[in-house]
C-alpha cells in the first residue's frame, strides 16, 4: 500500500502556496508510517508523473477557488477529484489534470483520491500565508489524518513538535 | 475586417497570456500577443541575502523547476566574479541536461502531439501494418506486433468507456489532421512508452538534486552534494552507475523513437514547413560549462541575424560583453510608464495599465531586443546557432532527421524547412538527441574527475562592501533565460529575470516590429475559425508553458466558444 500526500502551490504567491505549507506542517505534526510519503509538488506539472505512478491513495492539499468565504476548508473524495480539476476551480487544475489523465491512460492512476483544499484570501506576491488561511491549516491537517485513518492508515501525532520549519 | 480570434493561454509564469488574431479568407492577417509576466519577483527578493535567491526564483515557474535556480546562482557568482569547482559544474550540467531531455520528451508526446495526432483515427489502424512500418524505420525494441495490438486494445477500451474526455484538447476528426491511422496508432504507442521513459530523466534529477520538483542541491559557489566513493549516503559509485543506466535508456528512446516520430510527423505535415517562421533572428547562449570560470562550453551559443547562418556571431563566455550589452527591454507597448528602452540592470517596473490598445499598450510583457532587434529563442535557435558554430553532433542529428523526413515525404527536405512551425518540433528533437549524448559525456567527465581524487563541490562566496552587479544566463529548454542582479553591502538591491517566454511572446517593440509569436502566426491557414487548431499548432511549437483556454469570438454575432488546449 503506497500513499502520497501531495502539497501543491506556489510559495511566492501568498495563499497560493498553502498546499506546500500544509504538507510540511503535516510532516512535522505526525509520525508517518512506512508507505506514506509527503511530497512538496510546488508548481510542478509533468515532473510529478514519476512519484504519482502506481499510488494506492493520493491525498492532494491545495488552495481551492470555489467562490466560498476565504478560509473555508473543502473536502472532495474519489471521482469528484478529477472532475474538480477539470472544472478549473484550482489554479493547478491544468498540470494536475494532465498528470492524472496521462496516468489513467497508461493504466497507472491513483486507486483512491482525496483533495483537501481551502479557499484563499490573497494570491498576491509574498512568501507568507494570510492569517485567515494560516489559521485553518491545523484543521486541514486534521482532516487529512481523519481521511487516512478512515482508510486504515492511522497517523500518530509526534510527541515533541519542533517550532517552525 | 474578418473574424477576430482570441487565444488565452493561462500559465503560472505569465499569469495570463492572450493572443488575438484577425482572420480573413481562411488566413491569419494580424496577431497580437499580450501577457502578464513576473514583474514582481524582485519585490520578494529586495533586501534578501543573494545566497537565498535561487530557492525563491525556482518557485516562479510551473514547468522548469531547475532553470531559475541555475540562472540565479550564476548571476550571483558572476557578480562576485567567482569560480565554482569542476565537480559542481558537471553535476549542474547533468541536472540541466536530464531536465532538458525530460522537458523535450514530455513536450512532444504529452503536451503537443495531440495537435497533430488523431487518437480516434488510431482505432482504424491495422496493428500489424503499424508494426511493419515502425520496424522499417527503427530498431527500437517495442515496435512489435504484440505491442501495437495491445495498445489498440487499450485505446479501444478507453474510447468505449467514454474516457477520451480526459484529453482536454480533442480535435478528433479536425480537417487539418493528416496522419494515416497506422501513424496515429504508432504515436499513441510511443506516447505511452514515453510516459515510462521520461521517469528515468526525472530520477537523474532527483538523485543529483536531492528532490524533484524543485531541486535542493544548488548553492552560490557550487553544489551541496557530498562526493565519496565509500559512503552510501553520498554521491558514490552505486548512484553514479544507476544514473548511467538511465542515461543509456533515455538515449535509446530519444534516438530510435522520438527523433524518428518527429521526422514522420514532419513528413506527413510537410505543408507546415511553409508556416510559422516569424522572427528569424535567432539567439542562443552557450551552456554546459567545461571549466571553473565559464569560458569553455560543450554547447555553443551566439546570434544569427535574419536566418543567415554565415552571419553567426558567437557568445563566448559568462562575461561576454557582446551578450551583456546587447539586451534591452522596451515598454512602448507594455503597461508600464512611458516608452523606455532600458538595459536590465536599469530596468524599471512602474505599472501603467491602459486596457488593451492594439496600437498602443497591450501587454504586461516588456519587449526584449538584442541590439535593437526582436529575437526568437528556444530549440530552433539553439540548433541553428550550433550548426552555425560548426557543432558536429548537431550536424549529425539534424542531417539524420532531415534525411528521414525526405525519405518519407519522397522529396528533398532541406535545412530551410526548419524555419517553420514543424521545424521547431524537429529542432527540439535534434536538440534532445545532442543533449542526451552530452549527458553521457558529462557523466564520464564527472566520473573521471572523481577518480582523480577531486571531491570538491563548493567554494565559499564572500560578499564585499559596496555595490556589485552580475548576470547569469542559462540555455533552458525553452531558450535563453537570464537573471540580472545588483547587490549592495551583501543584500539584493535590484533583480530582473528576462525569461524565454518574454523573448518569444513579447508585444511589438520600440520600432513597432512584432515579436516571435505575433510574427509566426501571421499567414497561418485557418480551416475552421470555431476550432483554430492551426494557431494552436504554431503557438504550441514554441512550447508555451502550460495550458491555454481559447476563446473564439465571432464578431458578427458575438458568440464565444471556449476551447481548451494544452
Amino acid at each position: 500500500m503506497r500513499t502520497v500526500i501531495l502539497g501543491i502551490g506556489n510559495t511566492i504567491l501568498s495563499d497560493e502556496g498553502l498546499g506546500v505549507h500544509a504538507a510540511e506542517a503535516l510532516r512535522i505534526a505526525y509520525d508517518l508510517p512506512d508507505g506514506v510519503e509527503v511530497i512538496d509538488g510546488g508548481t510542478a506539472g509533468m515532473e510529478l508523473l514519476d512519484p504519482l505512478a502506481g499510488v494506492d491513495l493520493l491525498v492532494v492539499l491545495d488552495a481551492v477557488k470555489a467562490g466560498r468565504a476565504p478560509g473555508t476548508v473543502i473536502l472532495l473524495t474519489g471521482k469528484e477529484v478529477p472532475v474538480f480539476f477539470r472544472a478549473k476551480l484550482s489554479p493547478h487544475q491544468v498540470s494536475i489534470c494532465d498528470v492524472l489523465a496521462s496516468l489513467e491512460f497508461a493504466g497507472d492512476p491513483p486507486k483512491d483520491l482525496v483533495l483537501i483544499g481551502c479557499e484563499p484570501e490573497s494570491l498576491e506576491l509574498g512568501t507568507e500565508l494570510t492569517p485567515t488561511v494560516a489559521g485553518r491549516m491545523p484543521e486541514m491537517i486534521a482532516v487529512a489524518a481523519e481521511q487516512l485513518a478512515a482508510r486504515g492508515i492511522p497517523l500518530s501525532p509526534r510527541q515533541a513538535v519542533a517550532e517552525g520549519h | 475586417m474578418g473574424q477576430r480570434i482570441t487565444i488565452d493561454p493561462i500559465t503560472r509564469i505569465e499569469g495570463h497570456l492572450r493572443i488575438d488574431c484577425e482572420v480573413d479568407g481562411g488566413k491569419v492577417k494580424k496577431a497580437w500577443s499580450s501577457g502578464q509576466m513576473w514583474r514582481g519577483v524582485e519585490l520578494i527578493l529586495l533586501g534578501r541575502d543573494p545566497r537565498d535567491a535561487w530557492a525563491i526564483t525556482q518557485r516562479i515557474c510551473g514547468v522548469c523547476t531547475t532553470v531559475h535556480a541555475i540562472a540565479s546562482v550564476r548571476a550571483v557568482e558572476n557578480a562576485l566574479r567567482m569560480e565554482v569547482p569542476l565537480n559542481a559544474q558537471y553535476i549542474r550540467n547533468l541536472i540541466i541536461l536530464a531536465h532538458a531531455v525530460h522537458d523535450h520528451i514530455v513536450h512532444f508526446y504529452h503536451l503537443s502531439a495531440l495537435d497533430w495526432v488523431d487518437v480516434v483515427s488510431a482505432l482504424k489502424a491495422d496493428p500489424d501494418a503499424t508494426s511493419k512500418l515502425a520496424e522499417s524505420l527503427s530498431p527500437w525494441k517495442l515496435n512489435g506486433k504484440h505491442e501495437m495490438r495491445a495498445v489498440k486494445e487499450r485505446l479501444k477500451g478507453f474510447v468505449d468507456g467514454g474516457q477520451l474526455g480526459i484529453f482536454t484538447n480533442g480535435y478528433w476528426g479536425h480537417p487539418a489532421m493528416k496522419l494515416p491511422p497506422e501513424v496515429n496508432l504508432l504515436a499513441v504507442a510511443h506516447y505511452l512508452q514515453a510516459l515510462d521513459v521520461q521517469r528515468k530523466a526525472n530520477k537523474i534529477v532527483s538523485i543529483l538534486g536531492s528532490k524533484t520538483p524543485h531541486i535542493q542541491n544548488i548553492a552560490v559557489g557550487g553544489v551541496s552534494n557530498a562526493i565519496s566513493t565509500d559512503s552510501y549516503s553520498t554521491l558514490g559509485v552505486e548512484r553514479l552507475l544507476a544514473i548511467k543506466g538511465w542515461i543509456d535508456e533515455l538515449a535509446d528512446f530519444v534516438k530510435n523513437v522520438y527523433l524518428i516520430d518527429v521526422a514522420a510527423v514532419g513528413a506527413f505535415y510537410a505543408d507546415w514547413t511553409k508556416y510559422g517562421a516569424g522572427v528569424t533572428n535567432y539567439l542562443c547562449v552557450p551552456d554546459i560549462p567545461l571549466d571553473t570560470r565559464g569560458t569553455q562550453f560543450a554547447l555553443p551559443g551566439g546570434y544569427v541575424a535574419g536566418r543567415d547562418l554565415s552571419a553567426f556571431k558567437p557568445i563566448k563566455t559568462f562575461n561576454d560583453e557582446y551578450w551583456v550589452k546587447g539586451v534591452q527591454e522596451s515598454t512602448k507597448h507594455s503597461w508600464y510608464e512611458g516608452a523606455k528602452n532600458l538595459h536590465p540592470y536599469k530596468g524599471e517596473t512602474k505599472p501603467q495599465y491602459t486596457d488593451f490598445k492594439e496600437d498602443g499598450k497591450y501587454s504586461w510583457l516588456k519587449s526584449p531586443t538584442f541590439y535593437d532587434k526582436p529575437a526568437q529563442v528556444g530549440p530552433l535557435s539553439r540548433v541553428l546557432c550550433m550548426l552555425a558554430a560548426g557543432h558536429e553532433p548537431t550536424k549529425k542529428y539534424a542531417t539524420a532527421a532531415l534525411d528521414t523526413v525526405s525519405a518519407l515525404a519522397k522529396t528533398k527536405v532541406g535545412l530551410d524547412a526548419m524555419h517553420s512551425t514543424i521545424g521547431r518540433h524537429a529542432a527540439r528533437a535534434v536538440s534532445c538527441a545532442v543533449q542526451v549524448d552530452m549527458l553521457a559525456d558529462q557523466w564520464q567527465l564527472l566520473v573521471n574527475n572523481i577518480a582523480k581524487g577531486d571531491v570538491a563541490t563548493y567554494n565559499k562566496p564572500v560578499f564585499p562592501k559596496g555595490e556589485i552587479m552580475g548576470q547569469g544566463y542559462h540555455e533552458a529548454p525553452r531558450g535563453v533565460l537570464s537573471h540580472w542582479v545588483v547587490i549592495d553591502d551583501g543584500k539584493i538591491k535590484n533583480y530582473q529575470c528576462v525569461v524565454p517566454s518574454t523573448w518569444n511572446a513579447c508585444p511589438r517593440n520600440d520600432k513597432d516590429e512584432p515579436g516571435p509569436y505575433e510574427a509566426s502566426i501571421a499567414d497561418n491557414p485557418i480551416a475552421d475559425p470555431e476550432r483554430p487548431l492551426e494557431v494552436l499548432r504554431t503557438v504550441h511549437s514554441f512550447d508555451p508553458c502550460i495550458a491555454c483556454a481559447i476563446h473564439v469570438t465571432d464578431t458578427e454575432n458575438g458568440s464565444a466558444i471556449t476551447v481548451k488546449a494544452k
